[in-house]
């Protein structure tokens, strides 16, 4: 039926009001010439998605506690209380305390901070890659996108758990492990997402937009960062939120095995791995790290789909404002 | 008794904007043998009407009112089982876009028995198999036989359209609903399908259904006609009434902004302000009052009811408040003609002007690949064939054919600005080939493009401002000169400085147009590619980013380069016409030479495929019908390329024809600027 979109779109153009756009009170006082930037217009469109907001503000609320958590409390992460051993929570350790004497919050912040960097590390590393790779593959074709696609190919063949496991093992004393292992996640792990945005780009390549960006003399560089990107960012983000809590959960598992983070330095990983074996007895030890592990996906998640709303101009988003 | 007759038909669905109301009190009786057109933009109803007599409408549709079938059946309350009965047999359908109405697994002679069968289980196989053969020789598919053992995607789109009609009638059905049947065709193969349908009709003696929005389609083949507007019917009657006595302002003006074939106007179009009123929470009064010129405050408040127009027969209904001052009016009383200024340019002699584009012996061709693994070439497919054309400063030169004719290819192949195949292209006294990268990068600023999709051609994800501001940051414009730069160029194309902030998506096709001309000004370029500008538009839209165009090129002396499938549009805005068919110029000249005197026979089939929107015009008009589609580009005919649908070339005696199968024609002179590339040209009036 193919006047059904013509039905759905609502007012159109003329009939909406002067101002009735910007949807605040703020912009009847603004010269009628005051534009938004794209900028502006994501980030308003962004608010009024209240879940990634509140998503937001709990990341920024775990990025606080974990920058600022060690100067506060009585203990270090590090410091161990010889008179309390596997203790439950108490005055004195509000968290609890391990085997070995440690402090459970100052072990849950110190390990949350190195799993949010590493997360974000790894997924930024293995979506930018991705997204490099795919959308220039895509664009100048030939033999670029023969040459990424053999690389993609080649990687996606190798044993990468085995490599980075090898690679740790070499410097699992070294005080940036951590860096070494946040690498390697996402050298290995862009590749299936690197497939997609090629045929992604693909299919949008060859779109009047981006032919007309082409005979307007833009660079090639541009018409992917302007008009390919944007396109199939939305994907991006999906991957992007999805990678960081997956890359989390990677580097729990690996630091399980003993291949990742190793003690004395700590993360929520090693630390839901500690407190795992002894989960059904002494059950502080793995339920904070484990709460704060659901909250903080839960958190990345909200804001991905709040992002992914407030740059789709087709989303419900810009509804409220007409 | 009628055979179809439809009662107040209202029908709605909810949305998240609020209720739409797709469809509100559509009464009608169809008589045996009779055609009815629906006529109406796109969203004005009329093929949600035609989908809920089917019973096909959406599942959260709410309809009212009675559909009753030998004035006695009524269609409303039957059950999609019951409505599967009577689809098919009763009931026909002829959807628009024939590739995905059929089954592409399916042979074609397949999908024709199953409709036999589904309806008349007694029938033999072979009994079914024989009368699908029989349907499509019907319908003029050659090799009737053979062919219906093919699948849909090794027919082209008309002779897809002529399965689908042969499908429809397999029953013998006693109404033929036909919905845009030809909008995505081309116009030759247009003509050939609605001569199909028409023969169809007579065959089966059934009642039709016309949807269209094409007034000239309308003119040609309905003998009723119900114009609709915002899922209202806003006037009804005989197609003589509607296109000699409207009343509604609506179809006086939708008659009015068309382009008319048959005569040229040096004036601007009237033009229809405004667009079509969204249909979700209507407001009171006359939907089309906010944009009438004629409204008066009783038009703002209640809607009008269809009331006989008094003086002409009986059948001829209006829904106007003002219906006793709308007698014997015309478009030009009622609607702004906007006045056009002259630029001092283009009154100077053709001779005497800059050439801005020169291309010589122009060839484009794609090589054809065969093999997975190792590709080799396997012909070559010669999408332009040695082309000259030219184009001087002011004036607009439209390219026409078919498609497949390597109109588009020659567009693409000079906004590249590369080295072609073979030939020159020259841009503004450059020479592509030689260009340095600095070089054609500057060039671009003088050479910019409009598309035919105003939606594709804009970037969802930008904003208007920075659609617009694109070209400017990329030639490297500071802030501020861009900031003033956008805001001039939004006025210029006739849009508000706040709608800059807002996405393509939140605008009508004809904004989305000049959103699309506003970009393509930016840099102030020289010349302009326009590619289709106007076919995906509503008729009423068109007119006036017809006008804005023409007013642009007046005022900045732009110098146009036209793509375009309606020859209506290009007698309206070309000074000068160039016929492509298989990558090759068949005739080259000034419009009025062109259209009046066509020389070459494929000229004169293409014109002759058009319809006019003047009925007793189309009942007189003798119709030169092309054969069969175009050949393959890969494997052109010898000779004259055009001589396997020649009209002429069957005319000829068989030395003369030899000359055409061994000698491929040049273009030569015929006139004062007409050339011509046919051994026998002959002038034909079509017009």
């Amino acid at each position: 039926m193919g006047n059904s979109d013509t039905l759905d779109e609502g007012p159109t153009g003329d009939e909406r009001p002067v101002g009735a756009v910007s949807g605040t009170s703020v912009s009847i006082s603004e010269p009628a010439n005051v534009r938004l930037g794209r900028g502006k217009l994501t980030l308003r469109r962004f608010l009024r998605n209240k879940l990634a907001v509140i998503g937001l503000i709990g990341i920024l609320l775990l990025i606080i506690i974990a920058t600022l958590g060690p100067y506060l409390l009585p203990w270090g992460y590090l410091d161990i209380d010889k008179k309390a051993f596997l203790k439950p929570p108490s005055a004195k350790h509000w968290l609890g305390t391990t085997q070995a004497g440690r402090d459970v919050l100052a072990l849950t912040i110190a390990g949350m901070r190195k799993s949010l960097i590493i997360g974000f590390l790894a997924g930024t590393i293995a979506t930018g890659l991705a997204s490099v790779v795919g959308t220039a593959a895509a664009y100048f074709g030939g033999w670029t996108q023969r040459i990424a696609l053999w690389v993609i190919d080649l990687l996606l063949i190798v044993p990468s758990t085995l490599i980075i496991a090898v690679m740790m093992k070499g410097g699992v004393n070294h005080d940036y492990a951590w860096v070494v292992l946040a690498l390697l996640l996402g050298a290995f792990g862009w590749m299936i997402t690197g497939r997609v945005m090629r045929s992604m780009t693909l299919s949008i390549r060859n779109r009047e937009y981006v032919l007309a960006a082409k005979y307007m003399g833009l660079p090639p560089w541009k018409i992917i960062t302007r008009h390919i990107i944007p396109n199939i960012s939305s994907y991006m983000i999906v991957d992007l939120t999805l990678g960081v809590g997956g890359y989390i959960l990677a580097e729990t598992g690996l630091s399980f095995l003993g291949l990742g983070i190793q003690a004395p330095d700590t993360s929520l990983g090693t630390l839901i791995g500690e407190g795992a074996r002894m989960a059904t007895t002494y059950s502080w030890i793995f339920l904070t790290p484990s709460a704060i592990l659901v909250f903080l996906v839960l958190c990345i998640n909200a804001v991905g789909d709040g992002l992914r709303d407030a740059l789709d101009p087709s989303s419900q988003s810009g509804g409220s404002a007409a | 008794m009628s055979l179809l007759s439809v009662r107040d038909l209202c029908v709605s669905f909810p949305s998240e904007a609020g209720v739409v109301q797709a469809v509100r009190g559509v009464t009608f009786d169809l008589e045996r043998g009779q055609t009815m057109a629906l006529v109406g933009e796109s969203g004005s109803g009329k093929s949600v009407t035609s989908l809920a007599i089917m019973g096909l409408h959406p599942e959260n549709a709410k309809i009212t009112g009675s559909v009753l079938l030998d004035g006695t059946d009524e269609l409303l309350t039957k059950n999609d089982e019951q409505m599967s009965k009577i689809r098919g047999l009763r009931i026909a359908m002829v959807f628009q876009d024939p590739l995905s109405a059929l089954t592409p697994v399916y042979a074609v002679g397949d999908q024709i028995v199953e409709t036999i069968l589904t309806h008349s289980p007694e029938t033999s196989k072979e009994d079914a198999w024989k009368r699908a053969v029989h349907l499509l020789d019907l319908v003029g598919i050659p090799d009737a036989a053979e062919r219906a053992r093919a699948f849909p995607f090794e027919f082209s789109g008309g002779m897809r359209q002529r399965v689908m009609i042969a499908m429809a009638i397999a029953n013998n059905p006693d109404i033929i609903i036909a919905d845009e049947p030809t909008t995505a065709l081309d116009v030759t193969i247009q003509a050939q399908v609605l001569e199909v349908l028409q023969a169809a009709q007579a065959e089966t003696g059934a009642a039709m259904i016309l949807i269209t929005h094409d007034l000239g389609v309308v003119a040609g083949n309905a003998d009723h006609v119900t114009v609709m507007y915002a899922g209202r019917m806003v006037e009804q009657g005989s197609v003589d009434d509607i296109f000699y006595a409207p009343a509604m302002p609506y179809t006086i003006g939708l008659l009015g902004t068309v382009p008319r074939l048959d005569h040229k106007s040096g004036e601007a179009l009237p033009i229809l302000e405004g667009n079509p009123p969204s249909v979700v929470n209507l407001v009171p009064g006359c939907p089309f009052a906010p944009r009438c010129p004629m409204a008066i405050d009783k038009c703002h408040e209640s809607e009008p009811e269809l009331t006989a127009t008094g003086e002409t027969q009986a059948g001829h209904l209006s829904a106007c408040w003002r219906l006793e001052e709308t007698k014997g009016l015309s478009h030009g009383d009622i609607f702004e003609v906007p006045v056009v200024r002259r630029n001092e340019l283009t009154t100077l002699p053709r001779d005497e002007r800059d050439t801005v584009l020169d291309i010589k012996n122009l060839h484009k061709h794609f090589p054809l690949l065969k093999g997975a693994i190792y590709r080799r070439q396997a012909g070559v497919v010669k999408a332009v064939d040695g082309i000259d054309l030219d184009l001087r400063a002011g004036e607009t030169l439209g390219l026409v054919g078919e498609s497949g004719s390597g109109k588009s290819t020659t567009l693409l192949e000079i906004l590249e600005l590369m080295k072609p195949t073979q030939g020159r292209i020259v841009v503004l006294g450059n020479d592509t080939a030689q260009l340095s990268r600095n070089a054609r990068r500057s060039l671009r600023k003088d050479i910019q493009v409009v598309f035919q999709d105003p939606m594709a051609a804009l970037d969802p994800r930008l904003p208007v401002f920075d659609i617009i501001a694109e070209p400017l940051g990329a030639f490297g414009w500071d802030k501020a000169a861009i900031e003033e730069r956008v805001f001039e160029l939004l006025k210029i194309v006739g849009l508000q400085a706040d709608h800059a902030d807002r996405y393509p998506q939140h605008f009508s096709g004809g904004q989305r147009q000049r959103i699309g001309i506003a970009r393509a000004l930016a840099l102030n370029p020289r010349i302009l590619v326009l590619d289709e500008p106007v076919s995906a538009l509503d008729v009423s839209i068109q007119a006036g980013v017809i006008n804005l165009l023409e007013q642009l090129q007046q005022e900045l002396g732009l110098s146009y380069l036209l793509v375009a499938h309606d020859l209506a549009v290009i007698r309206h805005i070309c000074d000068r016409v160039a016929v492509m068919y298989l990558g090759n110029i068949v005739e080259i000249g000034d419009v009025e030479d062109v259209y009046e005197h066509p020389l070459h026979p494929y000229t004169q089939a293409l014109l002759s495929a058009i319809p006019i929107p003047d009925p007793k015009v189309e009942r007189e008009r003798q119709r030169v019908v092309l054969t069969g589609d175009m050949p393959s580009p890969a494997d052109p005919p010898s000779g004259c390329k055009f001589r396997t649908r020649c009209p002429k070339f069957l005319s000829l005696d068989a030395d003369s024809q030899a000359r055409c199968v061994g000698v491929p024609p040049e273009l030569s002179v015929a006139g004062a600027d007409h050339n011509v590339a046919c051994h026998y040209p002959e002038v034909l009036r079509v017009i």
